[in-house]
């Protein structure tokens, strides 16, 4: 049981269930679809980008729990960063999940998402967004 | 009846325990266990009489080349076709569905020509037949669903004419479970002069298939999901047909005369299993054949009908679960496709497996059916010989705590 309280800790429901930055956004200059065609998460990241910074960030889509738990706390963690900064965060992550060691603190809420490591098929469930993000800002 | 606990002694597979915990195993649409006889029978093959086949005319490659003959005979009179030579063996449905879109299909679909297809179908009954479509100029045309999940033979009725060269229609649906009345598809689509290819890929493991009786022109269906091991399947061509299929591989085993500019080729079934082919494999299929029989299809059909019957009561009892398919078991096998109301498929499959209970989750390799349902995925529980009420409880059971992690 310990370990699907990692999974389904209540932050993680939280932003499942609860996100603020679940929207359409009018204003993006940068709209990106992301999908696991194997079990069928699918997610759209909008950017509004001024210069080299994201000012504003948001998703709409369908998927489990953990993808769309994930996708959210990735924007709360890179909204207002520039685009540098928020690569640097997403490759953090990518190793986070991929069990290196790396520092936690940085990730804000996404570091709760380390347990996943420990579910192998649903790896690909909390790196959907940010692998999108990758390919989009890259 | 059954002895489920009996069978189940037989299946090494359950001295596994998933997290600690007793194996629930509930994805026998995706691949089925395998009986210790199947197991032993893959050593024997190496360790008694593996050497090539067709070729060789050493002690060895005379047992191996009558072993594989002997399967071919065994699932000849397993699905009762009329002759060997309609038995190919392949690597599995997808491999056989797609022999006959490029061979057969690549040949006689021409432009303007029609190819009709059900929304239910497996990915591998569609993409072929959209490849052929492609390159011919020809017409895609899908049957639907009637309001209790089963397909409408009003509809096909509908959608066939004269235009239509082919029916590519499964058994059994992988997702509903619903039975398709094959034998009078393929009697309606032949007064058109329509070709009919069947997936048998979800029947022939679960029930008695009589090809004879279907009358269709192909049928394909896998060794793994039958008790037997990955990697061989089944391709068969009505013996009127076997002429006009032409070769799909070319190479070693199916010649008769090569020359620098042109061959000719060996006689069917040769002609059409080009390569070394997979004589482990075969013969293995033999000893899930004989398990299968040894226990009897109509058991192990009635079985699955009461599983389903049980399951359907016990999971549609949960107010928060909604079932996919028709609302009765008549003609229907035993999958049960569902969701947990707010809770995402993957999330249900995960917290299933920690409790030892294995489901798939996704659209199953149907995705234009997910479409059709309104779903972007399903939770689905298919049934086999060792499952038990026991195993439908342990899965209801799992549900209530699925609902206490969603509240």
């Amino acid at each position: 049981m310990s370990d699907l309280n990692q999974l389904y800790s209540e932050i993680i429901m939280e932003h499942y269930e609860n996100s603020p930055h679940r929207r359409e956004l009018k204003e993006a200059t940068l709209k990106e679809r992301g999908h696991n065609p194997l079990c069928g998460d699918d997610i759209t990241i909008y950017l509004k980008i001024n210069g080299d910074v994201i000012e504003d960030a948001s998703f709409t889509g369908h998927g489990c729990a953990i993808s769309q738990a994930s996708t959210s706390m990735m924007i709360d963690l890179i909204k207002g960063k520039d685009k540098k900064e928020a690569l640097r965060l997403v490759q953090k992550f990518i190793d986070m999940i991929h069990k290196k060691d790396v520092d936690l603190e940085e990730l804000g809420d996404a570091q709760v998402l380390q347990g996943v490591s420990d579910f192998p098929a649903r790896v690909k469930c909390a790196l959907l967004a940010w692998k999108t993000l990758q390919d989009t800002l890259k | 009846m059954m002895d489920v606990k009996k069978i189940r002694e037989d299946f090494p597979i359950f001295n596994v325990k998933p997290h600690g915990k007793r194996l629930v195993y509930l994805d026998n649409a995706a691949t089925t266990q395998k009986p210790e006889s199947v197991i032993k029978a893959m050593e024997e093959y190496y360790e008694k009489l593996n050497a090539n086949v067709y070729r060789s005319p050493h002690y060895l490659s005379v047992l191996s080349t009558e072993a594989y003959e002997k399967a071919r005979d065994k699932v000849k009179k397993f699905v009762n076709a009329k002759s060997e030579e309609s038995i190919i063996f392949t690597r599995n449905t997808t491999e056989s569905i797609n022999f006959i879109a490029y061979t057969w299909g690549m040949k006689h679909i021409k432009e303007g020509d029609e190819i009709v297809l059900t929304i239910a179908e497996h990915h591998s009954n569609i993409l072929p037949w959209q490849m052929v479509a492609e390159a011919k100029g020809a017409k895609l045309k899908y049957v639907y669903l009637d309001e209790n999940f089963r397909l409408s033979m009003k509809d096909f009725e509908e959608k066939m004419s004269d235009r239509v060269k082919l029916v590519a229609v499964q058994h059994m649906s992988n997702v509903l479970g619903i039975i398709n009345p094959v034998e009078e598809i393929t009697q309606i689509a032949h007064k058109y002069g329509a070709k009919v290819l069947v997936d048998g890929a979800q029947s022939v493991p679960h029930m008695k298939v009589d090809l004879k009786k279907i009358n269709c022109d192909f049928f394909a269906f896998s060794g793994h999901k039958m008790l037997g091991p990955m990697g061989i399947g089944v391709l068969y061509i009505k013996e009127d047909l076997l002429d006009e299929v032409p070769p799909f591989l070319r190479g070693g085993e199916m010649i008769d005369e090569v020359y620098e500019e042109y061959s000719t080729f060996a006689p069917p079934p040769l002609k059409f299993e080009a390569g070394t082919p997979n004589v482990e494999g075969a013969y293995v299929l033999i000893s899930a054949i004989d398990y299968l029989e040894r226990i009897g299809l109509e058991n192990i059909y009635e079985h699955e009908a009461k599983l389903l019957e049980y399951g359907l009561e016990k999971i549609n009892t949960l107010e928060y679960v909604k079932t996919y398919g028709p609302m009765d078991s008549k003609d229907r096998g035993g999958i049960i496709s569902f969701n947990v109301e707010g809770v995402h498929p993957h999330d249900v499959a995960t917290i299933l497996d920690e409790e030892g209970i294995a489901v798939r989750s996704g659209h199953h390799c149907c995705q234009p059916l997910m479409r059709y349902l309104g779903v972007p995925a399903t939770v689905r529980a298919s049934f086999y010989l060792y499952n038990d009420f026991d195993d439908i409880d342990a899965l209801v059971e799992a549900l209530k705590k699925v609902r206490k992690w969603f509240k």
